[in-house]
């Protein structure tokens, strides 16, 4: 009898315990998703709508001022911005995805000299604050790399240079401890049976490493995309990227917020969309590896 | 910066360890939670000007209402650093929490078993157990914070612009500043090296963390 009611009582306990984490779960999804719910709602109001006092119910259901979406887009400069950042952004990871491979494949494989401090150096490039590089950069894209009149400053070629110092190191990272991983022992049954270095990459390593050469490709995509000092001051109107054209919107003359809370809602599209892809191995291309999620 | 670091730590490991129960649900609340990560830093400032702007920021209007403080980003400093660090917190506290969590679900279990049987209550085993085993996972997340957190710029670029004034300039922003409108390239450079130095050390501190975080993984 005693056995039963403390079963009861425990069974009570836990439920209040399950309760109170939903409760905890639900109200911290509510703060954590409510600054993306706040800009939906102002991307499809018009000017008159927006203002006082403010209206937090989801006006966007019954109607969808698309003005904000048309006006940015199609009439203003905006869709540039945003092919720029898509044709920069890609061939970006692509030449990320391919320059890593190679590189951590001869870090991984090969006693090379230094390759420890190859490494440490690796990560400082990343890690530093982009602020640190403006300058240098700057004066480099402007004066140095200029073959008469053209020059690396505002161009979608030197944006993509750029964005590839920044990654490579990451996908460095990534890939080192996925290459790792595979035996070596295939390596050599490939070279044993008389193929070169080029085979053991294509047929071995690289189907052997294809979801992390993924995660890598994907990372590095939006790291790119989501970049936004180097390429407001590397750039003025050719190359801009879609997050320099979201800063555009900031101006002292009033700013129009529908608007801005529209291509803020475009350019968070992409991260909503990996998020769903990649959401195991966020924490993995963060901390460089160093954390399987 | 630091200050949001701290909370963010904190705020982190709690949701983590309230995370690593298992309940039905628990892939949901964990993509969701992943969901600011992703965002680009600029879109974040963007958003939570969107949510300040006196006006028709929902913010400023219900802290009015409810509990009758005047919030103006653009006129006190201290709301505008306060703004800046729950940012900061909004934004990062997923890193923290989703590399604790996978710190957590990786450790073994032997040494707890053991440890109940030799008597140990929950805090000592969370004290002598789960603290030293996590340690090097939780430094690794510490360092990248702070480096983070030092290159913070794009965010308050986009809430205030560094101001009002030059409360809430930090470094980047301040570099950018003396660099482009003023064209003072020596002094920019200066400080980018200083800053660039700092970075190394700081750098150093965390490969020296991941190489024992890795080691302990083997183990």
């Amino acid at each position: 009898m005693a056995s039963a009611v403390s079963k009861r009582s425990f069974k009570w306990s836990r439920l209040w315990i399950n309760f109170g984490t939903y409760v905890f779960w639900i109200l911290s999804s509510i703060i954590t998703l409510f600054p993306i719910y706040w800009i939906i709602t102002v991307a499809s109001r018009s000017r008159v709508e927006l203002f006082p006092p403010p209206n937090i119910a989801p006006t966007f259901l019954q109607k969808v001022y698309w003005k904000n979406f048309i006006n940015p887009f199609v009439n203003g400069q905006q869709g540039d911005y945003l092919l720029n950042s898509i044709i920069i952004a890609t061939s970006n990871a692509l030449l990320v995805v391919i320059l890593a491979v190679m590189a951590t494949y001869a870090l991984s494989r090969y006693r090379l000299a230094g390759a420890d401090n190859i490494f440490f150096w690796t990560i400082t490039n990343r890690m530093a604050p982009p602020a640190a590089f403006l300058l240098p950069l700057f004066l480099m894209y402007t004066r140095i790399a200029k073959i008469g009149d053209w020059s690396l400053f505002d161009t979608r070629i030197g944006m993509v240079l750029l964005y590839c110092v920044f990654n490579l190191p990451f996908a460095i990272w990534l890939l080192k401890g996925i290459m790792d991983g595979i035996p070596r022992e295939l390596d050599d049954a490939v070279l044993v049976d008389g193929g070169n270095v080029w085979v053991v990459l294509t047929r071995i390593i690289i189907p052997l490493a294809a979801p992390g050469i993924a995660i890598t490709a994907l990372l590095s995509w939006v790291f790119a995309w989501n970049e936004y000092l180097l390429a407001a001051t590397l750039t003025s109107v050719e190359a801009r990227t879609i997050t320099t054209g979201l800063a555009e919107f900031v101006t002292v003359t009033g700013t129009n917020w529908g608007e801005m809370a529209a291509v803020g809602l475009i350019s968070l599209l992409p991260a909503l969309v990996f998020l769903t892809l990649v959401q195991r191995y966020i924490v993995m291309g963060l901390t460089f590896g160093a954390v399987k999620g | 910066m630091l200050v949001s670091v701290s909370i963010e730590m904190v705020l982190g490991f709690i949701l983590a360890g309230l995370l690593i129960r298992d309940f039905p649900g628990k892939a949901f609340f964990r993509t969701i939670h992943a969901l600011p990560l992703m965002v680009a830093p600029i879109v974040v400032g963007a958003v939570w000007k969107l949510m300040t702007f006196p006006g028709f920021g929902p913010i400023p209007h219900y802290l009015k209402e409810w509990f009758n403080i005047k919030y103006n980003l653009g006129t006190s400093a201290p709301q505008a650093f306060w703004t800046v660090v729950t940012m900061d917190i909004w934004h990062w506290t997923p890193f923290v929490t989703l590399t604790l969590l996978a710190g957590l679900s990786a450790m073994p279990k032997e040494p707890f078993e053991s440890a109940r049987v030799d008597g140990a209550n929950r805090i000592q085993q969370f004290r002598f157990i789960t603290l030293p085993l996590l340690m090097p996972m939780i430094l690794t997340t510490l360092f990248l914070r702070i480096m983070d957190a030092l290159r913070i710029v794009d965010e308050v670029w986009m809430l205030t612009g560094g101001g009002p004034g030059v409360s809430n300039r930090y470094i980047g922003i301040h570099i950018w500043r003396v660099v482009f409108p003023q064209t003072d390239y020596g002094y920019g450079s200066a400080m980018s090296l200083l800053l660039l130095y700092f970075t190394v050390v700081l750098c150093w501190l965390l490969f020296v963390s991941i190489t024992q975080s890795g080691q302990r993984t083997v183990q």
